[in-house]
């Protein structure tokens, strides 16, 4: 700025979007620019309003939960399991034991791909071509295991009201271990390419710093909240399905600039393996899942139930009037908070440091649009 | 020298070499089908199974497809994922910002007919094709790699069928 100090140059409008490669899908942004620096943020959305809520309305239970799996497609297991568990609230359907560890495996493995295609996009935003092709790589080692069990690879409807779809086939479990075996060495492969790179650093470090106090006010949750240095993960402050059972650390950072967030999510899908390891080894036999009515009918009532998934808290809220069909659902995503935020922490930045910001709270649109 | 024979070229020997004779439509065709550069227009779903396609276990990069960002660079959009009826305009304008030739896959189901949002959604295009001309359709929601490396050898073989006065 110190050679730019006497020269006064004219605000100017910039589009960007909704095409645009690192967006993410169809986000658009209207900055107000003074010369290469972002003076204010206009997130456009709607680009991908797809009326999902209002397309609920119309289905019966079961049915609404392939329709969860378009909402969060990176996370899909955690949208069914969301829905799941707000309708076996309302409708008071059991869950036998050997379902809810099959959930949590299914959950926990879908974090670590959700996670990788962060890590494989962000690096692609910044320039890195390398860590893409290595994300992609072990996420596909991921997807055959989810293949195996319920024959999909992106849009699951495995985990439903009362239990899961299929149980896993003998195979799974050697194929899971092999996986979670060779896991740990290949995210310090990660690692070595990112974490100590300085091209890397010199994009992230103290850019974008989001302060935990900004983050609560803007109800930001996940790792991005995480790496705030707020200790608050759902899996552990309002645990859900057998979460309480096992054992692992929730990571946390300081600073919350868009190398925390790295950090955190890196350490995640640590975590997230050793999770999954944990509920391989104690999986009990038993049925998959209880006795549910074709085109059951919940009492009259209302209920919101919240999972932890891959970008912050997911909630599910269903009116029901005692009919097969709900009256209202009502999903939220994190990455609506995430994208609200932007403004916050993009102005004073550079225009470059809009792409590293956005890559960083790992938004994706669906989540946003709905 | 086996598949020389096969090719529509005629071959000459001259002394420290060959010189190989063929049509102009042969030369264009060919060329045209193997360097289809397409444009990264994901939308939904569809894009992260582009990824996955463009990535370590498909290899697009074998058919010598290339994402590019710019439309002006590009021969091919693959519509992948969704198109509502607010993004409708953008596709059409990526398509006109295209050089000719052009072409367009539509991928899943959302882009063939509106796919699983073609009851009750008030906002979803039913079909791309109301949109802009589609040459090869990819149905499933979303398809799988394989699928999407099929309707691409579909394509080029269509490609290779054009002559150039079809784009004159």
């Amino acid at each position: 700025m110190s050679e730019a100090q006497g020269l006064h140059t004219k605000e100017f409008t910039l589009n960007v979007g909704p095409h645009h490669p690192s967006t993410h899908g169809v986000c658009r942004f209207v900055l107000q620019m003074e010369g290469e620096v972002i003076t204010s943020v206009t997130p456009v959305i709607g680009y991908l309003h797809r009326a999902l809520e209002k397309i609920c309305e119309n289905r019966t239970y079961e049915q609404i939960i392939p329709i969860t799996d378009r909402f969060e497609y990176c996370t899909a297991m955690s949208c069914n399991m969301g829905f799941s568990l707000a309708t076996e609230k309302l409708a008071g359907l059991e869950v036998p034991e050997r379902a809810e560890y099959l959930r949590v495996i299914m959950l926990e493995l879908n974090r670590i791909a959700s996670h990788l295609i962060w890590f494989g996009t962000t690096s692609l935003d910044l320039g890195a071509i390398t860590p893409f092709l290595y994300g992609f790589r072990e996420r596909e080692d991921i997807l055959d295991m989810f293949e195996m069990t319920c024959g999909q690879r992106l849009t699951f409807n495995y985990i439903r009201p009362g239990g899961v779809s299929k149980d896993i086939p003998k195979a799974f479990i050697p194929v899971c271990k092999k996986f979670l075996d060779a896991f740990s060495a290949k995210v310090d492969d990660y690692e070595r390419v990112l974490t100590e790179n300085p091209i890397f650093i010199a994009r992230n470090k103290d850019v974008g710093i989001l302060k935990p106090e900004t983050a609560i006010a803007y109800s930001v949750s996940g790792p991005s909240l995480r790496a705030s240095g707020v200790k608050y993960d759902l899996r552990r402050d309002d645990p859900y399905s057998i979460y309480d059972r096992f054992d692992f650390e929730i990571p946390t950072r300081e600073n919350g600039d868009c190398y925390d967030r790295y950090i955190v999510r890196i350490r995640e899908m640590r975590e997230s393996a050793k999770i999954v390891r944990q509920a391989i080894e104690q999986i009990p036999e038993g049925p998959i899942r209880s006795k549910v009515k074709m085109n059951f009918k919940p009492p009259a009532g209302e209920v919101y139930c919240r999972v932890e998934n891959s970008r912050g808290e997911m909630g599910f809220y269903i009116q029901s009037v005692g009919e097969k069909m709900p009256l209202r659902v009502k999903m939220r995503g994190g990455s609506y908070n995430q994208l609200q935020v932007m403004p916050v922490l993009c102005v004073g930045h550079k225009i470059a440091d809009l792409v590293a910001i956005m890559a960083s709270m790992d938004i994706i649109m669906p989540d946003v649009d709905r | 020298m086996g598949v020389i024979k096969k090719l529509p070229v005629y071959l000459e020997k001259i002394p420290g070499g060959n010189i190989v004779t063929t049509t102009l439509d042969y030369v264009f065709s060919q060329s045209r089908a193997s360097s289809l550069w397409y444009l990264l227009f994901g939308t939904a779903c569809c894009a992260i199974e582009l990824m996955a396609t463009g990535a370590s276990r498909y290899d697009f990069d074998r058919l010598g497809m290339i994402f590019r960002a710019s439309p002006r660079q590009s021969d091919l959009i693959i519509a992948a994922g969704t198109i509502t009826k607010k993004m409708a305009p953008r596709l059409k304008l990526l398509y006109d910002q295209m050089a000719e030739p052009r072409y367009v896959i539509a991928m899943g189901g959302c882009t063939v007919s509106g796919g699983p949002f073609y009851y009750d959604s008030y906002a979803v295009e039913k079909g791309i094709d109301h949109i802009v001309p589609v040459d090869v359709y990819i149905p499933g929601c979303p398809p799988r790699p394989e699928s999407l490396l099929e309707g691409c050898l579909t394509l080029q073989k269509r490609v290779k069928r054009m002559k150039i006065r079809d784009w004159s």
